[in-house]
């Protein structure tokens, strides 16, 4: 017990004083998982809204299918995104395998679900009757799906928060496409899964307290817009 | 040529009817009131004017123009229009964007759009509120606001539907009021849709009687009010007396309607003897004494009263004098002959005063 007591002191040292790694570390997981939900906003957002706004036959079950997708194991993508970039794979002659831009790659596959399903039901969430407004005022198709998306707009960044949340917290798709080179593809879950197998804790605590911490400021900043 | 016409219009939601075969044709300038009950297609007439749904079968012209045919001349030609829907929804946004919307859509310099704004926030009395978020309005003011984000669009054709239900009285005669000021000034064609017949004759030049998604009759307001041509339309516009009978004399125009037990209504009709009829008599143009009394008037009844109502300054009397009548009458009168349940009294109407409709 001592020597967890110890270990946690030690971890809160490196974190006010700055550690080097540990910023590093963190700095990695932050970029690399900033980047990835926007790139999944910017992929999603017009998808989502292109899905809403169009009747099809098959919407229903695109819908279940994509909400289906919301639990798929990150192992699952790792394995996939692993298989297409290898070298024997479509996509090897790329040598993005171990990368940050493959593990971008990744989180992208793996959130996509997520925002689109959250984001369509923020849409849904709109009375039908703002749109035919925005209609009858004039608007044109991608006119109306902006204001209902400006007044689905807290829904929204809801889903695009609870999304970073997912892609910052996996650890199976980090690990296997990333590698978890260190200076390079180590990021917090990373680390703090290797550095725990090595009996380290020290590192590994610091870098879960500054998990949890993000984690923290994640969920106060969703209540403080699902109050809005 | 009308600015709208709509031909055999038909809309089917499932196998469900909502509109069968609606001709309808507006003229540039006019207003006319879609009256009818709730729940009878009035909005979904509406709708399909301002193109926001396609009908099951039919056409709708718009300045000449076949608007079922492309998707990108329904476009164009709603933006001609503005529709204010029943339940007035604002943007999560300022009061000012939310009016901005509409002339922003459509390309509005910044400047032009900022002058248009002001001088409506200023026409619906809302000034001081335009950096306000719209949602914090109350219902009056939403609907005065989904009004004026309509007409600062300029539209050659202003929708509105049911304009001032769920209003109080007070809201509601502010909406009238701008909607009477909206006429002159922006010499708009309005059509309305609205349950409250009395706003149908004070608004519209002309209205159309829409039930069971049929429009039963269209014209000047006072004629439909005064001799509505079916059963239908007389219930909708007030008649609450309805009495089948059998023609058994005409003469000179004057007809005697047999309403069974021995009774005859006198009233003024062309339908020959043996037609199958209903006489209807407003509550209005009955006369109630307490003794019979010698006038011109052709018809009188003896009855018993069953109810007295009270209604603000009216009071409404049933009578069953071995059919039943209900008469209005003033509350003073009321008070003066002591008219309450079970009270004898003579009811009296004139045959002038007697509609008298065809059975179907």
């Amino acid at each position: 017990m001592a020597e967890i007591w110890q270990a946690l002191i030690i971890a809160l040292k490196l974190i006010v004083s700055l550690d080097q790694e540990v910023v590093e570390i963190a700095a990695r997981s932050l970029q690399i998982s900033t980047t990835s939900s926007l790139l999944a906003s910017l992929l999603c957002i017009p998808l989502a809204s292109l899905i809403h706004f169009h009747n099809f036959p098959v919407k229903r079950i695109l819908i279940n299918i994509i909400q289906t997708l919301f639990s798929v194991p990150t192992v699952v993508i790792g394995l996939f995104v692993f298989v297409l970039f290898s070298r024997a794979g479509p996509l090897g002659g790329l040598s993005l395998l171990f990368t940050p831009t493959v593990m971008v790659i990744g989180q992208v596959i793996l959130i996509t679900p997520i925002l689109l399903g959250l984001t369509i039901s923020a849409l849904s969430g709109v009375d039908k009757a703002l749109a035919d407004t925005a209609r009858s005022l004039g608007a044109s198709g991608w006119q109306t799906a902006l204001i209902i998306l400006r007044e689905a707009r807290y829904a929204v960044l809801a889903a695009v928060i609870m999304a970073f949340g997912r892609a910052i917290s996996e650890v199976g798709l980090a690990l296997m496409v990333g590698g978890n080179i260190r200076g390079f593809t180590r990021v917090i879950t990373t680390a703090i899964s290797l550095e725990t197998s090595k009996g380290e804790l020290e590192l590994a605590i610091a870098l879960g307290i500054i998990l949890l911490t993000i984690a923290l400021i994640i969920n106060i900043a969703l209540n403080r817009i699902q109050q809005r | 040529m009308p600015l709208i016409e709509t031909v055999d219009l038909c809309q089917k939601y499932g196998a469900q009817d909502i509109l069968k075969n609606i001709n309808l044709r507006v003229e540039r300038g006019e207003v006319f009131a879609l009256i009818g009950p709730t729940g009878t297609g009035k909005t979904t007439l509406l709708r399909l004017i301002d193109l926001l749904e396609m009908p099951t079968s039919g056409k709708i012209y718009f300045d000449g123009r076949d608007a079922t045919k492309s998707k990108k001349a329904r476009f164009e030609m709603r933006r001609r229009m503005a529709f204010v829907l029943q339940k007035p929804m604002v943007f999560n946004i300022s009061l000012y964007d939310n009016i901005a919307y509409g002339l922003k859509w459509r390309g509005a310099k910044k400047s032009s759009i900022r002058q248009k704004v002001s001088s409506i926030l200023e026409m619906i009395d809302l000034s001081t509120y335009q950096n306000r978020n719209a949602r914090t309005l109350s219902g009056g003011e939403a609907q005065r606001v989904a009004i004026a984000r309509a007409i600062v669009t300029e539209p050659e054709v202003l929708l509105l539907d049911e304009p001032t239900a769920n209003l109080d009285p007070l809201s509601a005669a502010k909406i009238e009021e701008l909607i009477m000021s909206i006429i002159p000034q922006y010499d708009t064609t309005i059509i309305m849709a609205t349950h409250d017949m009395s706003q149908g004759q004070r608004l519209a030049n002309r209205i159309g009687v829409l039930i069971n998604g049929e429009i039963l009759q269209a014209g000047d307001p006072r004629e439909v009010f005064t001799s509505p041509k079916s059963r239908e339309v007389a219930e909708f516009v007030g008649v609450d007396n309805i009495i089948d009978g059998i023609i058994v004399s005409s003469e000179e125009g004057v007809v005697a309607v047999d309403i069974g037990d021995n009774k005859i209504i006198e009233a003024i009709s062309n339908y020959p003897v043996g037609e199958e009829v209903c006489a209807c008599v407003r509550p209005e143009n009955i006369t109630l004494t307490l003794s019979k009394t010698t006038s011109s008037a052709r018809n009188s009844f003896i009855g018993q009263i069953t109810q007295a109502v009270s209604l603000g300054p009216l009071s409404r009397i049933e009578i069953n004098c071995g059919f039943r009548l209900v008469a209005l009458v003033t509350k003073r009168s009321a008070e003066e002959l002591d008219l309450e349940k079970g009270k004898q009294v003579y009811a009296t109407f004139k045959a002038t005063g007697v509609g008298v409709l065809r059975r179907n």
